[in-house]
């Protein structure tokens, strides 16, 4: 076991942890000691300690403004800057692989002049070494890299990680000064998405995704009716959003979100490679589609040739019963 | 204004891509190679704010000999020049090795706002524009589906996971733009005859300045330790709906535990 601290750019929202900062102190815990680093408005830092130590935090770091949250980036990587100089050698640094989270890890890999490890699915600990996994090219090849300078900074996968880290009952609350960055853009006002009452895509168990065989905007009904079914998320595919059928930030693939569920039911979807990049390291594979010869069903644990608009709501009638 | 667009040439995401040789770099000669869709939307965004408010797009790539061909492309859409960082020893650069040539290759031109893609298709690391704003001393605005520029101030919608917001920030500056920024216009006949005139400047590392001890694969801050391709999953079975299709994948997912 490692004795040095690991830092986590804890993410926080309405008084709470997300559940993405659990994932990466159950990471850093299996490189060293997890160390949280909280930026935010005065008292967020304590009123946050007693779940990040539960979620295994043994220090958290507090850099506190009244600003914080109203402008971009570099406020947390200034606050990570801070928390590596506090924190000794740490052994690693680990944010969430979001784009704010990749951009804060890139700025501070630079300014660290350390090695910066991107969208890692696994952390270990080799002797005194940090070796992460990474799925690339769209889950086609895995790859395990260390970092030969400086102290790794590593962005995290959300849902990747499973397991927690041990609870610690009260961690140590340390504040820390960062001087204001007078020149960082400005964030006049936010439109969260609305969250729904289905699961986030890119955390589901089951995702059931329509493609351009869905036909129309009004007809993704029934993709949504069968993903409830199941309690999964609803997908789209490129075809499917470009033609204005599903909005954009359901798009799966290669550009749209990467989905690693339990199952995954692909209705409409031909399967062009695009697509298949965000999805086949899904666990089951289940496709419908008319075309016999669609590429989908070259990865499809079970294909069926055939109208989605039929079988869909069939299967949807029959699970229904079977739950009776 | 002045813009300098970063455009990368990358396998093709419509082919096979693949990794090669002992340290898995990417195959370049596996697919087809284009300029990444995403970086063709920053250049478009760029020519419509310099027929705007004035000024030149200079779009600048890093790659092998080859990626003058994604520079032409850029140049045939209505770029006015080019940068072609060049050198064989910076083969296998990392994203911090890259940000630094990058950077350095930027300081060469004198320009009001950096755009990029939000993030490649193959590396999607996402870090770059960030990265070299960090190197160059500007804030960065990224992932933007809208962009306004009113003097020495810009106004931008930015989507990222969770919502959108709207954000303000002064020039200089680095953007990265997402894929609904808009599309891409197609290079015309005149475009691309034009694009042959125009001029493209080679800087190799000792024009940059760097440091031969900091740059390509063997001083690269990152190291494989070991990678390997996954198994392609294959297909399992395909039946054709006889009116019972929705129950036969019922009776499997039940057989498969999943429900």
């Amino acid at each position: 076991m490692n004795d040095r601290q690991v830092l986590v750019l804890a993410e926080h929202a309405d008084g709470a942890v997300r559940r993405v900062t659990g994932e990466l102190l159950a990471a850093a815990s299996r490189l060293g000691v997890p160390a949280a680093v909280v930026v935010g408005t005065p008292g967020t830092a304590q009123a946050l300690a007693a779940e990040l130590g539960a979620l295994g935090a043994a220090t958290v770091y507090a850099v506190e403004t009244p600003e914080a949250g109203a402008t971009l980036i570099t406020g947390e990587v200034s606050a990570l800057q801070a928390a590596v100089t506090a924190a000794g050698e740490p052994a690693a640094v680990l944010v969430a692989a979001t784009f704010d989270g990749r951009e804060i890890a890139g700025r501070l890999a630079v300014r660290l002049d350390s090695g910066v490890l991107t969208d890692v699915v696994g952390v270990a600990l080799e002797g005194d070494e940090v070796v992460t996994t990474q799925a690339v090219l769209g889950g086609s090849y895995q790859t395990r890299y260390r970092v030969t300078r400086g102290v790794p900074v590593v962005s995290v996968r959300g849902n990747a990680i499973e397991g927690a880290a041990t609870p610690v009952a009260e961690p140590a609350v340390v504040p820390l000064q960062v001087a204001a960055d007078p020149t960082a853009p400005r964030v006049l006002e936010t439109v969260p998405e609305e969250a729904g009452d289905r699961p986030e895509l890119g955390a589901a168990k089951v995702v059931v995704s329509g493609g351009r065989g869905v036909g129309s905007a009004d007809n993704f009904h029934v993709v949504e009716e069968l993903a409830d079914v199941l309690g999964g998320a609803v997908g789209a595919s490129r075809a499917a959003v470009d033609s204005g059928y599903y909005p954009h930030q359901f798009q799966v693939g290669q550009t749209g979100t990467t989905v690693s569920p339990q199952l995954y039911i692909a209705l409409g979807i031909s399967g062009a490679i695009q697509h298949r990049a965000g999805m086949q390291t899904s666990k089951t594979i289940v496709a419908v589609n008319k075309d016999a010869d669609a590429p989908i069903y070259e990865i499809a644990d079970l294909g069926v040739v055939g109208d989605l608009f039929t079988v869909a709501p069939q299967l949807a009638a029959a699970l229904k019963a079977r739950r009776g | 204004m002045d813009i300098a667009v970063l455009v990368k040439q990358v396998p093709d995401t419509y082919a096979d891509r693949r990794l090669t040789g002992p340290d898995l770099v990417l195959d370049r000669a596996a697919a087809d190679a284009v300029i990444d869709e995403i970086d063709s939307k920053g250049v478009e965004i760029a020519l419509q704010l310099t027929e705007k408010h004035g000024g030149e797009v200079t779009v600048v790539t890093m790659g092998p000999e080859r990626a003058t061909e994604t520079l032409r492309k850029a140049l045939a859409m209505g770029a006015h020049r080019a940068v072609h960082v060049l050198d064989d020893a910076l083969a296998g650069s990392d994203a911090l090795q890259t940000s630094e040539a990058l950077a350095a290759a930027l300081r060469t031109l004198q320009v009001d706002l950096v755009v990029t893609g939000n993030e490649s298709t193959d590396g999607r690391a996402a870090a770059m524009p960030g990265m070299i704003a960090e190197r160059l001393g500007l804030s960065a605005v990224t992932s933007v589906r809208t962009l306004e520029v009113d003097g020495g101030t810009f106004r931008a919608e930015r989507v990222v996971e969770g919502g959108a917001s709207q954000v303000t920030a002064q020039l200089p500056a680095v953007v990265s733009v997402n894929e609904k920024v808009g599309e891409p216009r197609y290079p015309n006949f005149k475009g691309i005859m034009a694009a042959k005139k125009k001029p493209v400047t080679t800087l190799s590392v000792a024009d940059l300045g760097l440091d031969p001890a900091r740059v390509g694969l063997a001083n690269a801050s990152t190291q494989l330790v070991e990678g390997a391709e996954r198994p392609a999953k294959s297909g399992g079975r395909k039946i054709t709906d006889d009116g019972q299709g929705g129950q036969a994948i019922a009776d499997f997912l039940v057989e498969q535990r999943l429900v």
